[in-house]
């Protein structure tokens, strides 16, 4: 029962909303603009467009020359999906066991993941670290091994809080399907894997999309893990870049387009989904 | 019938096994290790250690004479309370305005919520470039607003605030779109029976929403509280190494300081130790404070 009339009131939210709105809008813009300049013009005036004289492609052709864009991309997303895909998987079958099977120790068991969601990552690192050393998996060579280093603590990092959420959504399902398959002769894997799999998707896309951006901006483990400049993840490269590269702007801007921009076109087409993954972490301690 | 299918147990323990195991190995043997760590002599990342601290308490003993331990919790309780106060009051506002709106308001959920899904790395160095004293963004904004000197965003006394400022704008959106979920459940026959009975504006808000939302605000400050302790990113990027003279550390850049740059790997893990702790004793008072209530 809102009335439809134009009010002050009316005006000032708008205004307010849109002025924060703004804040997050416009400093993406203002960087990308200044990423077409060259570095000793953007500080005489940054508001400008880059058009005419103002506009030069150097910044990004230093950035792909100097800095290894592409590969730490190809490690970026290699690590994240690695780690979405396990989670979901391990969750999954793990949610599953503990919202269909009455056992003894299962309210213990969930009481394990809860408290697991407790831990920061601050407090299991260092031990997680020499644990890797000994077995041979950090700062080697190899970039499978590298690459696996910073996928396994992360994986467990995100394990509780998917099995939570995923709880909760297959105690909702209807069991008659599962009942169905079994008449028809399904074991458990099975009724898992053809009937509980495909009915828990949405939940499974939430947790998936929470995992993958939660490891993909995970700088603290990243600094941990990945020691060679090959290895590198993204926000590992950026956070070198600001330490090398501090006063050379044009490149910094160039390098943060090229991150952000990606993130942007992936966000406004999956917006939906990512919001509901990541406000679905708020139980995530 | 259901019990039927689920009778024979044994599928359970190949289901659970590899998640269990994983918490084992990854958080539940770590953790217990860390603290063992926090008394040990350990000056390599990965050592094991020469021997105890002497005396065994030592690496926390050494916490009351250290003036950074004091600086960077100092800096964490501020930066907990702004969170609290600023990120959840600037949410619970924007909530309510996009909720007495019909158009737009689909728009502004998605470009709120927008800085959470950019890596705060990345917008570290993005505010590297906004608070630059020589013609960044801001101070270029400031002076065409007719401010005559150049404010140095990193100096000290003001670089608290400088670093404070992006973490809690990143976040804002986050509580924002918890909020206006619990705002879009609250029955609308509430408002019309409201509006019928005169009221205002101001007075629903005032009387119906506010109230109905308040253990989704009891939620978000325990989130807040909790997400302060483990900010890490954003402070690192811009003010790496505590930055300047030491002034900027919060608990955890400081445990990381430690353990990667000043290789005190045990004192590391008893700074760890030191925000569990922090983060528990938090988390119970916040509980205590916003206890949440039944209506």
């Amino acid at each position: 029962m809102k009335e439809n009339k134009i009010s002050i009131g009316k005006i000032l939210i708008y205004l307010f909303l849109t002025l924060w709105a703004l804040t997050t809008i416009y400093p993406i813009i203002w960087v990308v603009q200044n990423s077409f300049k060259a570095k000793d013009k953007i500080l005489a005036n940054s508001f400008a467009l880059p058009v005419g004289d103002l506009f030069t492609t150097a910044n990004y052709k230093k950035a792909f020359s100097n800095l290894n864009i592409f590969g730490s991309y190809a490690n970026s997303l290699f690590i994240s999906l690695m780690v979405a895909f396990v989670v979901i998987l391990l969750a999954g079958m793990a949610a599953y066991a503990l919202s269909r099977y009455h056992f003894r120790g299962s309210k213990l068991l969930y009481a394990v993941v809860i408290a697991a969601m407790m831990f920061p990552a601050y407090a299991t690192i260092i031990p997680v670290f020499s644990m890797e050393f000994s077995w041979g998996i950090v700062n080697t060579d190899s970039w499978a091994l590298s690459m696996f280093s910073v996928i396994l603590p992360q994986v467990a990092g995100n394990l509780s809080f998917a099995i939570v959420v995923l709880c909760g959504y297959i105690k909702g399902l209807p069991i008659e399907l599962e009942e169905a398959a079994f008449m028809e002769g399904c074991n458990a894997f099975q009724i898992f894997f053809k009937v509980i799999v495909p009915l828990t998707k949405p939940s499974f896309a939430t947790v998936a999309i929470f995992s993958f951006l939660w490891s993909y901006n995970d700088l603290f483990t990243q600094m941990f893990f990945l020691r060679r400049p090959e290895m590198w993840a993204i926000t590992r490269l950026l956070n070198q870049l600001t330490s090398q590269e501090g006063t050379n702007y044009g490149l910094m801007a160039s390098a943060v387009t090229l991150v952000v921009v990606p993130l942007v076109i992936v966000y406004i087409f999956l917006q939906k989904y990512i919001i509901k993954g990541m406000t679905a972490g708020a139980v995530k301690g | 019938m259901g019990a039927n299918i689920y009778k024979n147990k044994k599928p359970v323990i190949v289901f659970l096994f590899p998640a269990f195991l994983f918490m084992m190995v990854y958080l539940y043997y770590p953790f217990v290790k860390n603290i063992w760590n926090s008394f040990r002599e350990i000056k390599q990342l990965g050592g094991q250690g020469t021997g105890f601290v002497d005396p065994w308490y030592g690496n926390y003993a050494k916490m009351f004479q250290d003036a950074n331990i004091g600086t960077s919790l100092i800096n964490t309780l501020i930066m907990m309370l702004a969170t609290l106060v600023f990120q959840v009051g600037f949410a619970i506002v924007l909530a309510l305005m996009v909720d007495n709106i019909k158009r737009g308001s689909r728009f502004f959920r998605t470009v709120f919520f927008f800085p959470i899904v950019i890596s705060a790395t990345a917008l570290g160095l993005l505010f590297n470039l906004i608070f630059l004293y020589d013609k960044g963004m801001l101070n270029q904004i400031l002076e065409i607003l007719g401010k005559r000197e150049l404010t140095d965003w990193k100096a000290e006394g003001i670089a608290l605030f400088t670093m404070m400022l992006p973490v809690i704008w990143q976040y804002v959106g986050f509580y924002f779109v918890i909020l206006i979920t619990g705002l879009n459940n609250i029955p609308e026959d509430l408002y019309e029976a409201a509006t019928i009975d005169g009221a205002t504006g101001f007075q629903k808000v005032r009387y119906i929403s506010l109230p109905l939302l308040y253990n989704v605000i009891c939620t978000c400050a325990v989130l807040a509280v909790t997400g302060a302790l483990k900010v890490f990113d954003l402070p690192w990027t811009m003010f790496p190494k505590g930055m300047p003279l030491k002034s900027t550390f919060l608990t955890g850049t400081y445990m990381y300081y430690q353990t990667m740059e000043a290789k005190n790997v045990d004192y590391g893990s008893a700074i760890a130790v030191l925000i569990v702790v922090l983060g528990v004793i938090l988390s119970k008072v916040v509980n205590a404070i916003f206890k949440e209530k039944d209506y």
